[in-house]
């Protein structure tokens, strides 16, 4: 039995305030003037038109910048507004408040923007060449060979976060030069300390409140309207509030890296793994943002959770004008698991094994060391089970029912049920846990023990992962209070969280809450020299010994608790070193049904078997593991920005395609508890691993069903069509 | 001036020449329980029920609900009890981020009284045009098939 979700009653009511659902008395309507090229010189910026509208409160642009003009999480390198050039379709190059949403937009409409077009740099692999990029990063290690050789080229497209609420929130002057924002996001500190650099403020004046979150998935990492709000409110007086439509939305965050790659596996002919090389280019697109990070992902996961004795890998995230990408879901992971994945696949088949035997020969245990960087892996490590379990799950039936809303194509009743083929594909996936390469990552804490139970104080975004119930059981299970509640502090009141990103908040404010939780019931304890605590109070064998009321009558028992994982460190010139905190790992197993004549498809089932250390809310973590599969499921046959020239040509809901009702598979999934060796109860972070592999698994089903060499996701129709045609003719 | 009764009640409003009825709902009736994801008629976030046909409301323009009924995400409880519906979504696990959950629980509950037996794929079709990026819809699932089995 999994504890109910806190949040879940106003949700279902339609109660629960999402940021744009927020108001203020007085408030202003803001909203943002893009740039319509990919890359060009700003020669002129005539605002004059736009302020003469009655209703427009304010136009501003970079001059109006007081502090740093740039952003960046981890390179400040993206100016607040467009500054001399827009270096990105959509960049924002001045915002506007005005009385309401109609009038700001007719603002934005009405300032003159002169712009040279200049030639975009749209192609990575130029780029690369040019000396374009953010981060190189190679690791070399080992020089075996082995006699079996394959070598494949593969490529991931650029998928969006698409969060359901879009960015959104309300900023709030105080009167005094300071403000306050009321803002969703993924990481309330890190907002904190760029927006105070660009706000030229001193960190007290400037708080921010986490207001309601409609999913985030790495698109909440980045700044996106957080100065612009605060600039206008600042310069207005008066509190203004922006929501993106969603066609801003889907130029307004960063999205995932596409990649180009690649590989070459070579093994023994008993199937060990020997050598694996591999190249790997991430468009990073205009700015920055964590594109060194996951560029780096990339490259630690690009053998996957496997053995081997020589890894030569050459990864690089090349600056473009194309949007800028960074954090989702998997960060970086994702992009090499399609390519080690199809390369196991067809590594299994020079072979002449069984694909699941090879995978199972040379997985990873605890004893081992990460082939690329080296690291000696301690805690748990559970390959061989999660491929040996997810192996004995049985498989579901093969009824492809006549009913067409089950078929490819759906209620297009384009494909009839004798033209179905039916495929079965395999894939693992390793990530990392919580931040790495040496970062200083902690979480902060509260715990207050008061007359009426026992609150937790916390920064860390609940962005539907559950987080807010996992804090919760933490709190009942270390203390014995029943009555607990999480309570979001602002940044001026309580220290970072870190991010709810890196699967790493049930690891990371979970164990600080259980840290802090225990230090309250030890203090409660001494101070009512008892031996058991609940709702009523401090409790001696039998006994009542001091209520609750009188315990905190001269103040709540309060600690605060900052909790970090095992300590990590850069890599060293060859790539190597101990760099992560800990591992997660999962398999997914997909059953496809392809016409393969139109290059439909339709994803019948996914069933995994996933590592989660020990789950702490059963219910959350298979929500967490169904949600994960199906982006992965987007990703491996429908999600894709298409971009031409740097623009995007599907930024709308229409034709950007997102799984649907119709297009989920049932999913059966075997959570693998092995208690790892740090995070509270020895919980792992779950979110990501689902995203990882299933994106393979299905490919390979696909594969299996049509025999067509797939290198690229997503699928296309035509990907299968164009095989299965020139197949069919021979 | 328009009237309409909203989740029983009677309301008067002015709504702009273009404004959708999702937007006089949030904006002017103070009913915020609906969603916008995309405005666009593409995510069903919107759900609402006017006059008896579920619809996207912000595809409806304000000015045509003259003397419509409507029901909101905030008139399927009664009072302080939740409907089954929204039992079943809470226990299923049916919410995550809950952004779609408005949606979800209106379209659902228009499916529940006009087909009060779905088959799963009557529930996949009907439901498809509600889009939820958090739950991979298992836990949707579930909580449907739960009320489908207690009817
Ligand atoms: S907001 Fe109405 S369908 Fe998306
Ligand atoms: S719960 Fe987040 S979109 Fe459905």
């Amino acid at each position: 039995m999994s504890a109910p979700r806190p949040d879940g009653t106003p949700k279902v009511r339609g109660e629960f305030a999402f940021s744009s659902d927020l108001s203020a008395e007085g408030m202003l309507w803001g909203t943002t003037v893009r740039s319509p090229h990919a890359r060009a010189r700003i020669d002129r910026l005539d605002t004059a038109a736009a302020l003469a509208i009655p209703g427009v409160r304010a136009v501003l642009t970079i001059d109006d910048v007081p502090g740093r003009r740039l952003f960046g999480l981890e390179h400040p390198d993206q100016p607040v507004l467009a500054e001399g050039e827009a270096r990105f379709w959509g960049e924002p190059v001045a915002v506007v408040a005005a009385d309401d949403r109609e009038t700001a937009r007719r603002g934005a409409d009405a300032v003159v923007v002169d712009y040279t077009e200049l030639e975009p740099f749209t192609d990575p692999t130029v780029a690369e060449d040019r000396g374009e990029t953010f981060r190189v990063f190679d690791i070399t290690h080992g020089d075996a060979t082995g006699t079996v050789v394959v070598e494949g080229y593969y490529e991931t497209g650029m998928q969006d976060q698409a969060p359901l609420g879009t960015e959104s929130g309300l900023a709030i002057p105080d009167g005094e030069g300071g403000v306050d924002l009321h803002i969703s996001t993924q990481w309330l500190h890190a907002d904190h300390e760029q927006v105070v650099a660009s706000l030229g403020l001193e960190p007290h004046q400037v708080r921010l409140h986490m207001a309601g979150i409609g999913g985030a998935f790495g698109a909440r990492e980045d700044l996106s309207l957080q100065v612009h709000l605060c600039l206008l409110a600042l310069h207005t007086g008066r509190p203004v509030k922006m929501v993106y439509d969603r066609s801003e939305s889907f130029v307004g965050h960063v999205h995932r890296h596409p990649a180009r790659m690649w590989y070459r596996h070579e093994a023994e002919p008993d199937g060990t793994l020997r050598r694996v090389e591999a190249k790997i280019i991430l468009d990073g697109g205009a700015y920055a943002s964590t594109s060194s990070a996951v560029l780096a992902n990339s490259a630690y996961f690009a053998v996957g959770p496997y053995r081997c004795d020589a890894v030569r890998v050459h990864a690089v995230a090349a600056r473009t004008n194309n949007p800028p990408c960074g954090a989702m879901r998997g960060f970086g992971a994702v992009q090499s698991c399609f390519g080690y994945e199809s390369q196991m696949d067809r590594l299994a088949d020079a072979l002449g094994m069984d694909p699941i035997e090879l995978r199972l020969k040379n997985a990873l245990a605890p004893g081992d060391r990460l082939p690329t960087t080296g690291q000696l892996i301690e805690g748990s490590m559970p390959v061989r089970e999660v491929i040996e379990t997810l192996r004995a799950m049985p498989l579901p039936a093969d009824e492809t029912s006549g009913d067409p809303r089950r078929l490819p194509g759906g209620t297009g009743n384009t494909t009839p049920a004798s033209a179905v083929v039916r495929g079965v594909g395999f894939a693992v996936g390793i990530k990392n846990l919580a931040f790495s390469e040496g970062f200083d990552d902690y979480a902060e804490v509260r715990a207050s023990l008061g007359p009426d139970g026992l609150t937790i104080h916390t920064a860390a975004a609940e962005v539907g992962q559950g987080l807010v119930t996992v804090l919760e059981q933490i709190g009942r299970s270390a203390t014995g209070v029943e009555t607990v509640r999480v309570v979001w502090d602002t940044t001026a009141q309580i220290g970072s969280a870190g991010s709810s990103s890196a699967s790493r908040q049930s690891q990371m404010s979970g164990g600080a809450a259980l840290s802090a939780c225990e230090a309250v019931l030890a203090e409660a304890l001494r101070r009512g020299a008892g031996d058991r605590l609940d709702d009523a109070g401090v409790w001696r064998g039998d006994e009542l010994v001091t209520s609750l009321a009188d315990l905190t009558a001269d103040g709540p028992i309060e600690q605060l608790e900052r909790f970090r994982h095992p300590r990590t460190h850069p890599p060293d010139e060859h790539g190597r070193g101990d760099v992560h905190a800990g591992y997660a790992v999962a398999a997914h197993r997909a059953v496809v049904n392809v016409d393969p004549e139109l290059g439909l498809i339709r994803v019948v089932h996914v069933d995994t078997a996933q590592d989660v250390g020990k789950a702490l809310n059963p219910q959350a973590v298979i929500g967490q593991i169904e949600g994960g599969i199906m982006q992965g499921v987007g990703l491996a046959v429908m999600e894709e920005m298409i971009l031409r020239d740097g623009q995007v040509a599907n930024a709308s809901f229409t034709d950007y395609l997102l799984p649907t009702f119709a297009d989920a598979p049932t999913v059966e999934a075997a959570m693998i508890e092995d208690p790892d060796h740090w995070g509270p109860f020895g919980a792992k972070g779950v979110g990501e691993p689902p995203t990882i592999s299933s994106t393979p698994a299905i490919v390979a089903a696909i594969r299996a069903a049509t025999g067509a060499a797939l290198t690229r996701v997503p699928v296309r129709a035509e990907d299968i069509a164009s095989q299965w045609s020139v197949a069919s003719d021979q | 001036m328009i009237h309409l009764t909203v989740n029983g009640d009677p309301h008067s409003a002015e709504p702009g020449p273009a404004e959708s009825l999702l937007s006089m709902l949030r904006n002017r009736l103070g009913l915020a329980g609906s969603k916008d994801a995309c405005e666009q008629g593409e995510c069903g976030s919107c759900s609402v029920i006017l006059d008896g046909e579920l619809v996207c409301s912000c595809l409806v323009l304000a000015a045509d609900t003259d003397g419509s009924e409507i029901r909101t995400v905030e008139g399927i409880a009664d009072g302080d009890d939740l409907s089954r519906v929204q039992e079943a979504l809470l226990a299923e696990g049916g919410v995550q981020c809950g952004f779609c959950t408005p949606g979800f629980v209106v379209a659902a509950t228009h499916l529940l009284d006009t087909n009060p037996d779905p088959s799963d794929d009557d529930v996949r079709e009907a439901l498809a045009g509600n889009i939820c990026r958090c739950t991979g819809y298992g836990g949707i699932m579930r909580a449907l098939t739960a009320l489908r089995e207690d009817s």
